[in-house]
């Protein structure tokens, strides 16, 4: 067990993950691969959508990975960082807004 | 603009110090192509033809792109003679070869290029030019290249690597893009690209940067749309090409630390579907000098075709050279990553 949570040696060992439970495994990869391929979004596409939720669930691998797979596939620096403006914002709003439920709360038990 | 490696005296101007660590990486141990070969039952590799007989031309050229397998530059001074070009004509003359395909450096600034192309056509050959598109603005007497391309129907292959400024400009240098889109423009107004004219004009994609090229198919419906929208001009093909770890993009690669993980990306793509197809096999490159290889790659490294007695045009012996055992070296997963790669872009699916 390393002495840290992350590595990035890791990243190439994620198939591994079917040396514990393969059928499971098998069946996520191939699901995986499914998504990612061209369909009614191009896979171009699912690449920058992969890059943004890569930092709103804030997974290095993920980032890595897309990172990487969305500037191979010709994204603009600008480009992908809009993408994760895109992420901030949603994950910012989604804070913001239960600021609603708490003035719903404040405004039940005040005079 | 920036010098080539042989003026710099850079250690990977020698081809044996460049072989050297494509062999034994300094850091990391890498699994050796030949054995990835031997395992789809492949090896050795051999030739299955000579359809296309590719002559570099020189390698001197008006840009110093950052990735150049050929360490090409306006500093570079290897440049074919005519006594070369009269052997090359020689061996056309002789044999069933269809296709000639003409690069360098920038073919063009060779001084005897019109005369070869000329004397090539005379011999009914097809004729490819790897035309890096600048070339044609560099020089008002270069200006008339496209009307030169179209009188011999000669296919035009340009690279441009991106339909964007910023990445083709950090490959190949400031002001290249813009006069990439004025040379295609260029083209386009002779007819090449363009519908039922016959002339054909290929792109070719290269990764600007340590990654491998994205789907072909995808990249050059995307060109067709951006290329239209943005600058109205139309094109065949696009070829998507991998850079080889050698020359100045192994420099690239080794300066910024890239070098380990990119040829682990190679590594790990390794395509057996793409290695009956690896263009070395129907090819075979002729160097400035006259000396003959697997491939314009393996010419950089000097390393000459396996047959020692039909190593120079002097001594073409197509029955020799047509079944040739190709040379492998690391730098060979560059053509057997993913789809594969050529100078005619994928191989496999």
């Amino acid at each position: 067990m390393a002495d840290h949570y992350y590595n990035a040696e890791d990243l190439g060992k994620f198939g591994n993950i079917g040396d514990y439970q393969k059928e499971m495994a098998d069946k996520f990869f191939s699901y995986y691969g499914e998504v990612f391929k061209d369909g009614a979004l191009t896979a171009k596409e699912k690449s920058l959508i992969a890059l943004a939720v890569a930092h709103a669930v804030q997974c290095p691998y993920c980032i890595d990975a897309y990172s990487s797979d969305a500037y191979e596939k010709g994204f603009s620096e600008a480009q992908m960082m809009e993408a994760v403006h895109v992420a901030s914002a949603i994950k910012g709003g989604a804070v913001l807004v239960h600021g609603v439920q708490m003035m719903n709360k404040v405004k039940e038990i005040s005079m | 603009m920036i010098k080539s490696l042989k003026v710099l005296q850079n250690p990977l101007a020698n081809s044996s110090y460049q072989l050297d660590i494509l062999e034994h990486s300094p850091t990391h141990k890498h699994a050796s192509f030949k054995d990835k070969v031997a395992a789809t039952g492949m090896f050795p590799l051999l030739a299955s033809g000579v359809d296309i007989f590719q002559v570099n031309m020189g390698k001197m050229c008006n840009q110093v792109c950052k990735h150049c397998h050929v360490d090409a530059g306006p500093d570079r001074k290897e440049i074919m003679t005519r006594d070369t070009m009269q052997l090359c004509l020689n061996v056309l003359a002789n044999s069933p070869i269809k296709i000639v395909d003409l690069t360098g450096g920038a073919p063009e600034l060779n001084p005897d290029f019109r005369w070869f192309v000329e004397q090539i056509k005379a011999l009914g050959k097809h004729i490819i030019v790897r035309c890096n598109l600048t070339i044609i603005l560099a020089n008002k007497r270069f200006n008339d290249l496209p009307e030169f391309f179209k009188l011999h129907q000669i296919e035009v292959v340009s690279s441009l690597p991106s339909f964007t400024q910023d990445r083709t400009d950090k490959q190949r240098g400031d002001g290249v893009f813009e006069d990439s889109i004025k040379a295609l423009q260029m083209l386009n107004a002779v007819g090449y690209g363009m519908q039922d004219t016959g002339l054909t004009l290929n792109l070719v994609y290269n990764p600007a940067g340590a990654f491998l090229p994205p789907s072909q198919d995808a990249l050059e419906k995307e060109y067709k749309f951006e290329l239209m929208k943005k600058y109205n001009i139309s094109f065949n093909s696009l070829f998507a090409i991998t850079n080889m770890p050698i020359s100045r993009y192994l420099d690239y690669l080794l300066t910024t630390g890239n070098y380990d993980k990119y040829m682990d990306k190679l590594i790990a793509a390794f395509n057996p579907a793409a290695v009956a197809n690896v263009m070395c096999r129907n090819t075979i490159s002729v160097g400035w000098d006259g000396y003959l290889y697997d491939c314009d790659f393996n010419q950089m490294l000097d390393l000459k075709v396996t047959p020692v007695t039909s190593q120079h045009l002097s001594d073409f012996d197509l029955s020799l050279l047509q079944n040739r055992e190709i040379i492998l070296k690391q730098h060979c997963y560059g053509c057997t990553a993913g789809a594969g790669s050529s100078c005619g872009g994928a191989v496999a699916e």
